[in-house]
This record gives C-alpha cells, structure tokens and sequence, in this order.
C-alpha cells in the first residue's frame, strides 16, 4: 500500500470520526431544543417529586456536564431508558430490533444488487433487444412506485390472490420473501440504470474495440474488461443503497408487521418516544457512516485510478 | 499538385478571408432545446405535469365539494358521477382531496427544488470561485453533513420541530442543498480551467461578471437537471413523512397521508390506497422523464 492511498484512507477515518461527533452533538442540541421535558403531564406533579424525577435523571446538572456525561455514556454505548416502555431500554430494543432488520435488510441488499447488475448488464449488452426494454420498464416501476405501493400490490396479488406467501409477519424464510422484493425495489432500478449506463460508456472505449478485434468472443469482452470497468460506479452507489434499504425498511415492516428496528423506530415516531428516536437515530447514523467508509476504502483499494496514482482521481 | 498563380496572391481585403464562424452557428441553449424537444418521452412528461399543475391549481374550484366537507352517509363510496374519485372514511369527496394532494406535493417540491438551488448555487460556485482554504473549509464541512443521512435527520427535525408543510420543506433544504453545493462546485472548477475564461479574465472581465456571465450560465445543464431530480426526492419524502404520520396534518389532504389511511382499507375500499398511489406514481414517473431529458438535453458528451 503506498503512501497517499494511506493518506487518503487516514482523511477519510478522520472525516468519519468527525462526522460521528457531528451526529452526536446534533442529536444532544435538538434533544434539548425540544420544548417541555420528559415529566410534563396532564395533571400536574408535586413539585418535589419533579425535583427529585430530575436529580435522580441527571437533568439538573448544567448543561455542559449532561452533554459531557452523554458524549461518556455514547461512548460506552449506553442509550437510556426508553420513555414509552417502562423499564427497557434503548439498547435493549436495538438488540432485540437490529437483528431481524440486519437479516431483512442482507437480503433485499443482495437482490437489489443481484437483480439489478443482471437487468443493467443484459440491457447494455441487448441494446434495444427485449432485455433493454424489460429493464426500462423495471426501473420506471422501482423509481415511481413507492415502496408501500409495491409492498401492498405485492400483499394483495402474491399473498391474497393467489397464496404463494405468507401476507405478514416474521417466521420462516418464505415470510422475508415479499418484505425483501419490496424494499429492493427501488435500489434496484438504480443499481440498473447506474451499470447500463456505465457499461454503454465503457462499450464504447477503444480497449473494447481492440479486444474484439484480437477476435475475443463477445461475452468474454463483456465478463473480462466491461464489466470489470463498468462496476465502479456501482460499488460508489453501495453507501446510499444501505440508506435507501435502512429507511426503506421503516415502512416495509411497519407493513408487513416485522418485529424489526424500523417497526420500533416508527412506532417511537408516532409515539414521540424521544429517547428511542435519538437513540436509533444515532445508531443507524453511525452504522450507516461506517458502512459508507468501509464502501469508500473498498473503492480506493479496487479504483486502479486511485490505486496506481495514489492521489484522487478527480479534483 | 497544381497550383495556379493567383491563389499565391496575399489576401487584400476582408471579405475574400473565409469565415470559418459562421458555420457554428446553433447556440448551446438552442441546441439543447432542440434536443428536449426531440425527446419524445421527456415532453409527455411535462405535458402530464402541465395538467396535474392545472388541476393542482383549478381542481378545487371546479369541484363543488370541499376537501374537508365530510358526508358521512356516503363514506368510503366508490367512484361514481357523484364523486368521480370516490369518498374516504369520513365521505369527504377523494377529488378534491386529490387536487389539494397536488397543491401540497408539487409546492413542497418547487419550494424545496428552489431553495436547494438558491443555497447550493450559492455556497457551491462561491466555494469553486474563492477557492483555496474556504473552498477547503466549506467542503470539508459538505461532507459532513453530506455523510448523515438525510431521511434519519429530517425526521428528526420534524418530530422536534413538529409536523406541518413548512417543516417539511425547512427539514427537506437543510439537507438538500448539499447535492447542489457538490455538483455546482464540479461545474465551477472544471470550467474554470477553459480557455474563454481565461480569455474573459485577460479582457479585465471582473470576478463577480465571470461567475454570473459565464461559469453559472455554463453549468446549468447539470443544475436543472438536478434540481428537476430534486422535485421528485422532495415530494416522495413528504409521502414517506405523511406516511408515517409527520407530515401535513388533518384536515389538510396530502397524497402520502391519504395513502397512508387508504392501505388499511385497500383491501374493500381500493380506490382510497390507488388515487392516491397512482398520482404519486406518475408524478415521479413524470419529473424523472423530465429530469432524464434535461440532463441528456444538456450533456456536451452526447452531442451530435
């Protein structure tokens, strides 16, 4: 590894730690730009009992000490107490949420890319064969459609007309299948324009000439140097694909009744349970942040650009 | 070779000078109009949002029901000559609804669209002109916000801010803008690179005159093209917010919140979830030909 690739991926953590603190002091100010406080009720509390709530929640400290005591307890990933369920916590209901969303997400993240490599490739390579259209069609669909529309198209047809999948809920790998196809949707249809158009342009390099010209067969062509060239501005579209799928679960499993982080984000959303909303906002802030720099030092290590020039490839 | 004596001669006067200009004579704005127009999706594309702007303007009046009318007798009646969209829970008249459902959508997405373009415009070409440590600074501090996701922060504004359009649309440009800044900024400084600048800058051309004479003019190919692609993020992410309940609140009729109470009943009542739906859908559809058209309109690469 050469120096200013080392460099380059040095500014980038910095960047990342940067922004992670950002996030943090955002969350910390607009918690306490929230009018009223936790305790305000209907009926009206004695006041002693208020001043005690306070002391025992560390809210009568000034502020620079609750906001360095919660930059410590972010630190040793302590989120608190969720307000609307009595006696859980933040972390508790990320552990619990997480992993059901991990896996619903891992999978609608490998058929959007699956799926959309495929569509993208097979319409550059047909131009204007069926493939293509097919493609245009798939896409238009996954840019226009919202998410809930599919998710409850697909309900409706898949689930309710014909019986093929289970409508709702989370058991078996047959119940991900419509939640995935759902929230893939959309990333797919980008993942099929971004490598059409990035295969069109690299098809008409010159090396694509002189490969067909040492008589390689066109599907070598495209397997060996197309899509080898034509894959990097993809990999670039693998931090927003995260996010598209994170917010996309939100509603998919508020939908399809998936115990997930989205559904408990939503329903805190409705509920106004603030510390679980900042408290998943900071946790998927800063799983989506590191997503994005492990996809940025992944393009820096396979970029041959970035990587034989050691510098950025564009200013 | 051939030569004859007189082509030897020197060239007297000015006319006998051929005039090699006159042949690039089509201007890049009217070549890119030229192209618009031959791109036949992109124009059914402004056609249909031209008639959802007239309904989004004229629906309400022509409609004798209001959105907020309720006819309770007739709720969740399907499209007839009475209601052409039908009623929702409450008998309220699903076209009217509708319309006001594109006041609300296309404003929030113009509003959004223009004021990403007045901040990111500015912030962008000021950054690419200054250049050097503010260029640093701002871009540095770009990407940091460019690297918190937007949807997480803007419900998070909403939920402290509260819900209504205003919020929405406040919510949308703090993180909106971004994109502009980033794209504006790559315009400036691959262009400030060309000759005519530099021949603009040794003709005594001011700063300021570059910048609004030739760099902005120059770079809004990619500018309109983003902010057309802007409309449509907007207005999906007010049907997302209203889908989950942060965004115009009742009895404002939005098409995220109408679709949000209609997928509970789509199963009896359909039309509630798809008038809804499909004029969401073809909004999208509509800005994204547009979008598509404008940018392919304007890209010095693809032409002919």
């Amino acid at each position: 590894m050469n120096r200013q690739l080392f460099s380059l991926l040095a500014r980038k953590f910095i960047l990342l730690v940067l922004s992670l603190y950002c996030v943090a002091t955002l969350t910390f100010v607009l918690m306490h730009a929230i009018p009223g406080d936790p305790f305000m009720q209907e009926q009206a509390v004695p006041p002693e009992i208020l001043k005690s709530m306070y002391r025992h929640y560390g809210m009568d400290d000034p502020m620079i000490v609750q906001y360095g005591r919660y930059l410590k307890n972010l630190l040793t990933w302590d989120l608190g107490p969720s307000f609307n369920y009595e006696g859980r916590t933040v972390n508790g209901i990320i552990a619990e949420g997480f992993p059901v969303s991990l896996a619903l997400g891992c999978e609608a993240l490998f058929l959007a890319i699956g799926s959309g490599l495929l569509l993208g490739s097979l319409s550059a390579a047909f131009r204007s064969g069926w493939q293509d259209h097919l493609a245009v069609v798939v896409s238009a669909i996954g840019i226009s459609l919202p998410n809930f529309l599919i998710a409850t198209l697909l309900q409706f047809f898949l689930a309710m007309k014909l019986a093929l999948l289970p409508i709702a809920r989370w058991e078996s790998f047959a119940h991900t299948i419509l939640p995935a196809l759902a929230i893939a949707a959309l990333p797919t249809a980008f993942i099929a324009r971004l490598t059409r158009s990035s295969m069109i342009e690299v098809l008409q390099q010159d090396f694509i000439l002189t490969a067909r010209a040492k008589g390689l067969h066109m599907r070598q062509v495209i397997f060996r140097h197309v899509l080898r060239n034509a894959l990097l501005p993809v990999v670039t579209y693998l931090g927003p694909l995260t996010a598209s799928v994170i917010t996309g679960s939100f509603v998919i499993e508020k939908i399809f009744a998936i115990p997930g982080l989205g559904h408990w984000f939503v329903s805190s959303v409705s509920g106004r349970d603030y510390t679980v909303i900042l408290g998943v906002t900071v946790f998927y802030s800063m799983f989506l942040m590191t997503c994005v720099f492990f996809v940025d030092v992944i393009y820096c290590l396979i970029d041959p650009r970035i990587r034989l020039a050691g510098g950025r490839s564009r200013k | 070779m051939n030569l004859s004596p007189e082509l030897l001669l020197p060239l007297k006067t000015r006319e006998q000078i051929p005039q090699e200009d006159a042949v690039a004579g089509i201007s890049y704005w009217k070549e890119s109009f030229r192209r618009l127009r031959a791109n036949r999706l992109a124009l059914l594309g402004i056609a249909l949002l031209g008639f959802l702007s007239l309904l989004a303007i004229f629906g309400p009046m022509l409609s004798s029901y209001t959105h907020y009318d309720m006819h309770l007798p007739l709720k969740n009646s399907p499209p007839s000559a009475q209601f052409i969209f039908g009623t929702d829970e409450l008998g309220r008249d699903m076209f009217t609804r509708t319309c006001c459902g594109a006041r609300i959508s296309l404003f929030v997405g113009i509003t959004a669209a223009l004021l990403d373009l007045l901040i990111g415009v500015t912030v962008g070409s000021l950054a690419g002109c200054i250049g050097g440590k503010f260029d640093e600074t701002v871009m540095r501090s770009v990407d940091i916000i460019y690297s918190i996701p937007h949807l997480l922060v803007v419900i998070m504004l909403m939920v402290i801010m509260g819900p209504g359009i205003i919020t929405i649309i406040i919510a949308l440009t703090f993180t909106g803008w971004i994109g502009m800044a980033r794209i504006v900024r790559g315009q400036i400084l691959q262009l400030k690179q060309l000759d005519f600048i530099r021949a603009a800058e040794a003709l005594g051309a001011s700063r300021t005159r570059i910048l609004l004479r030739h760099l902005i003019p120059n770079a809004m190919g990619p500018i309109l093209a983003t902010m057309t692609l802007t409309i449509p993020t907007a207005i999906f992410a007010e049907a997302f917010l209203s889908f989950l309940g942060l965004g115009v609140q009742a009895p404002a009729a939005s098409w995220g919140s109408m679709a949000s109470t209609g997928i509970y009943a789509m199963r009896f009542y359909p039309w509630r979830l798809f008038v809804p739906a499909t004029f969401i859908s073809l909004t999208m559809l509509c800005f994204n030909l547009v979008g598509d058209g404008i940018r392919d309109a304007f890209d010095p690469r693809l032409r002919t």
